[in-house]
């Protein structure tokens, strides 16, 4: 028994494939979807992977919430479908709105590509139920425009109600307020972070670290025991 | 104006043409009338003379860069030769690797953020157009002095603009160099290079073949950026092109550099991928230096047939632009292939789907000619060989520099050394804060290295790795280097070390090394000087590669890199392709655990020419360059991949630049572990610490492992060395000095940023 994980890809999806090994890794069936299309091809849940989407073009993300594909993914979404929006499919949540605040610019204007130590802060959601509250993990960072921004209410919100799911430690590498590199939605189907769990599952490859498949087997947990 | 057409051209023989302000010599404008046996239209002069020049017709290096073929040691990896857009080797499990190196120098000069972007984005199309996945990128550059206003300009626009191209692409970073050195100052060199994966039988060359097949051309529109980009800024010294761009306005006074697109080349490197799956083309060429003149020419004179283009049909960013300006152009991020007619629907399905914008432009001909033709009259008649590979070969004049015995004879073995410990340490710390030695992480840091989700080591390892087969693990590695100041002091020897240390990296990281792709920075070929450092330095990468086993399969070579009459140091910079069966079996830099034993391979002697420890210490550039010994290059690369393969060794780090003392120094503070270091019977420990003698290598190696490991190094006859061990939290050489990580780590971590961040 096993769940379907789809993958979008946009024009300008870079991490596409990579997401897809990390579900396949996990043990989840990969299924790739293309933007175009309407039709999620019954998956049991959508990532949206990193990568410059329209060349980041207008502001990265703007463009490709209208797309076909996400058109049904914001619809399904609402009704409980769990989305895990990485890097730039972070920029594209908080566009479509599913989930609150936007990301500017790094502070020191540079991309910035490195190992990031993370704090899972809420080991509650559809894509973190592997980890334990408090759990130090490290996994890559690759950005331009990653510095988490919101105003002071909505934060406060955040905060109260347990929807930051991640925050950065050793060093704020961007200027995300509050450290904050990755938020939930209020029912926890809908996950974003800048940093890259996708590339942290095999202990050869890239930092050599695997402290980023808990994302993938927690949802096919919960998927297949649900 | 009325349109110079072929006609107009007949009938109008004496009209006077701007041959000179395109960068042409009087000869070679009679060259051309011969060839057409009239004068040529506006339209062939501005093909020929961009086809001509010398970035695109290496008509001052032909004649030397013909050793690389006629010296080429017997390889049965090598599947594509020299002479296509890039070389393949054959990796095994058939797959074939195909890799390139470049230069955009003088671009990123002027512009640096758009001239570093677009040389990456050109290599990649490079490796695109023969079939191949793009897996990674390298990037060596060099710079003026660190602490120069200007480089400041330049280096954060070219770190920006490399990192802002092809982080957009989705190509792992995984290695290159950053060198400092005033004699870059005013020229500094931005190359780039690229490994792409295929399957063997998925090789795509550039030809044209088959009457009636279309021409179609795919990608951007068409613009007025780049336009003589070649002519004017890669084969005259940047006096001589702000001259011809204030003679006769002609060309225009638009960009000469290149804007690029990397959001336009990631779709068009996913659109081609598609239509090679489904094998639609039947020959592929990029548009990079000479844009159309380039592709037609090429594609029409490697093929059986000619070729007829309607040049209207070419989709334009801005109508105004004139034919030879669209025959000109090198707007970024096109592609052109030939695709038989029942193919083109289906070819132009694969385009809609990743809004690729691709139109057919002409068609394979039966006859012989390149024919282009403008709303119906035509403007273009030529031989397509005579434009793309019958350009001029000069045999310039060379002649070793009467400075070249001075420069040699000013031995850097007689520099005073330190006298005491304390100054010892002092000059370790010196050195691992000086600007070439010290961290890069903070250009390196803006550049994507784990995209793609195969990156087994990057920058800061010897040589970047990156898996090719999920299943098996087979991989391949890539390392490059260049040390002009060896190269300076004697180019015959300076390329062979870039050879070498380039070989000793790939090696070190596990993989066996195949072939060589190579980047020749050089002067004017006008001064027989720099032409005699070019023809020793070719002679001796040609030696070298004969020597090592490892045939050159393409590359690319920059002139004129030089401002007045002051050139840069002759700089060959060697990228070196190895493979690895299981990457599982890397080696990596880094001293992972405490206790594991340290080794130095190889002969320390006192080589001090050239070295690091000359520059930094003494501003001094003079004697002769480390010794070469390819021989053992060879047994050292062999010793260290059997190791890496049989688990005899858990890291490995070569010695170059710097010495020893910078290689336990980076693999320490990449591990987080200290040494203690022991100086052998027979050295003294400042050479033991500064010494840049080639072949050698230090490694860990478990205890449980040293006996096998030394055992397999005496019978094959590579000296080994005991020198220490892994241990504690700092660097101590017994009898002399220690130095904490903390300190060690600042001093090598501190520099570049505070220079530039």
């Amino acid at each position: 028994m096993t769940a379907r994980i789809g993958v979008i890809t946009f024009p300008g999806t870079l991490d596409d494939r990579d997401s897809l090994r990390a579900a396949r890794i996990a043990g989840a069936e990969p299924v790739s979807l293309w933007h175009r299309d309407k039709d999620l091809k019954q998956v049991d849940a959508v990532v949206l992977a990193g990568g410059f989407s329209y060349g980041d073009y207008l502001r990265a993300g703007a463009i490709s919430r209208f797309s076909p594909v996400m058109e049904t993914v914001i619809e399904q979404a609402k009704a409980g479908l769990p989305v895990l929006g990485i890097c730039n499919g972070f920029q594209i949540l908080t566009e479509t709105h599913l989930l609150p605040g936007a990301m500017l610019r790094n502070n020191d204007l540079h991309f910035v590509c490195r190992d990031q130590k993370l704090r899972v802060e809420n080991a509650d959601t559809a894509w973190t139920g592997d980890y334990s509250a408090g759990q130090e993990i490290s996994v890559p960072l690759k950005n331009i425009d990653g510095r988490y921004t919101a105003d002071e209410r909505t934060l406060d919100e955040l905060e109260a109600e347990g929807r930051v799911a991640f925050r950065y430690l050793d060093g704020n590498p961007n200027g995300s307020l509050r450290d904050i590199a990755g938020i939930t939605n209020a029912a926890g189907n809908v996950v974003g972070l800048m940093p890259h769990p996708e590339h942290a599952v095999e202990p050869l490859i890239g930092t050599g670290r695997t402290d980023g498949l808990g994302f993938f087997t927690s949802i096919l947990k919960k998927l297949v025991s649900a | 104006m009325t349109l110079d057409t072929v006609k107009h051209a007949t009938d109008t023989p004496d009209t006077g043409q701007p041959w000179k302000e395109l960068g042409l010599k009087e000869d070679e404008y009679a060259r051309i009338r011969e060839i057409l046996g009239r004068r040529p239209t506006g339209a062939e002069l501005a093909m020929y003379s961009v086809m001509w020049s010398e970035h695109c017709s290496y008509k001052s290096s032909k004649v030397h860069l013909r050793q690389f073929g006629e010296k080429a040691p017997a390889s049965d990896a090598m599947l594509v030769g020299i002479g296509e857009n890039a070389g393949v080797v054959d990796v095994g499990q058939g797959y074939a690797v195909t890799f390139k190196v470049e230069s955009h120098n003088h671009p990123s000069y002027i512009e640096p953020y758009q001239g570093a972007a677009t040389g990456v984005g050109g290599i990649v199309r490079d490796i695109l157009a023969m079939g191949a996945r793009p897996v990674a990128v390298v990037d060596p550059l060099r710079f003026g002095a660190a602490d120069h206003p200007d480089t400041r300009r330049v280096l954060p626009g070219v770190v920006a603009g490399i990192g802002g191209y092809g982080n957009c692409l989705g190509l792992p970073n995984i290695g290159g160099e950053v060198v400092f050195d005033a004699c870059y100052q005013g020229n500094p060199l931005v190359n780039a290079g690229c490994i792409g994966v295929m399957k063997h039988e998925d090789i795509h060359l550039a030809k044209a073949s088959g009457a009636g097949n279309k021409v179609i051309l795919y990608g951007a529109r068409t613009g007025g950026d780049g336009i003589g980009g070649v002519s004017v800024l890669a084969s005259e010294t940047f006096d001589a092109a702000s001259d011809s761009a204030s003679g006769t306005g002609k060309p225009k006074k638009r960009p000469a550099v290149q804007v690029g697109d990397p959001f336009q080349e990631k779709l068009l490197i996913e659109c081609t991928l598609e239509i090679f799956a489904e094998k639609l083309v039947a020959g592929i060429q990029d548009l990079g230096g000479a844009g159309l003149s380039c592709a037609t020419s090429e594609l029409a004179s490697a093929g059986s047939g000619g070729m007829r283009v309607e040049l209207d049909t070419v989709p334009l960013r801005d109508a105004t632009l004139s034919p030879e300006e669209i025959l000109m152009s090198e707007s970024q991020e096109r592609m052109c292939a030939v695709v038989e007619p029942d193919k083109v629907a289906r070819f132009m399905e694969i385009c809609e789907k990743w809004d690729v914008i691709a139109t057919v432009i002409g068609e394979v001909t039966e006859g012989e000619r390149l024919e282009i033709f403008w709303h119906g009259e035509q403007i273009v008649d030529v031989p397509p060989r005579s434009v793309a590979h019958d350009g001029p070969v000069y045999e310039r004049p060379y002649a070793r520099p009467e400075w070249q015995d001075a420069l040699q004879a000013d031995d850097a073995n007689a520099l005073p050394r330190p006298a005491t410990s304390a100054e010892l340490r002092e000059q370790v710390l010196k050195l691992v804060a000086s600007p070439n030695q010290a961290s890069k992480a903070w250009i390196t840091d803006q550049y994507d290295r784990f995209v793609q989700g195969n990156t087994v080591l990057a920058q800061p390892e010897d040589a970047g790795m990156v898996r090719i087969d999920e299943e098996s693990n087979l991989g391949v590695a890539m390392a490059t280097d260049g040390n002009g100041r060896y190269a300076k002091l004697d180019p015959y020897a300076g390329a062979q070390l870039a050879l070498a240390e380039s070989y000793r990296n790939v090696a070190a990281s596990g993989a066996k090394p195949l072939a060589v792709s190579d980047c020749l920075n050089f002067g004017s070929p006008e001064d027989p000087a720099v032409m005699w450092q070019f023809a020793e330095a070719t002679r001796g990468l040609a030696d070298g590669c004969l020597a090592l086993g490892t045939p050159v399969t393409g590359g690319n070579v920059s002139l004129y890199n030089q401002t007045g009459e002051t050139a840069i140091h002759p700089t060959p910079v060697v990228a070196v392709l190895g493979v690895i069966d299981d990457v599982t079996r890397r080696t990596p830099i880094a001293f992972t655990e405490q206790g594991q034993l340290l080794y130095l391979l190889g002969d320390t002697r006192e080589e001090f020419g050239g070295s690091a420890w000359s520059q930094v210490v003494h501003d001094h550039l003079g004697g002769l360059p480390p010794a070469v010994d390819l021989d053992r290059e060879k047994l050292l690369g062999e010793i260290l991949i059997s190791a890496s393969r049989d688990g005899m060794i858990d890291a490995a780090h070569d010695l170059s630049d710097g010495g020893l003392i910078q290689a336990v120094t980076e693999s320490c503070l990449r591990g987080g572990n200290g040494a203690r270091l022991v100086v052998p019977d027979g050295l003294d420990a400042f050479t033991f610490l500064f010494s840049e003698s080639a072949g050698r290598a230090v490694v860990a190696v478990p205890r449980s492992e040293e006996l096998r490991f030394t055992d397999m190094c005496g019978a094959r006859g590579l000296p080994v060395t005991r020198i220490g061990v892994v241990d504690g939290t700092a660097i101590e050489v017994q009898g002399e000095f220690g130095v904490e990580l903390s300190e060690l780590r600042e001093a090598y971590e501190g520099t570049i940023p505070a220079l530039l961040a």
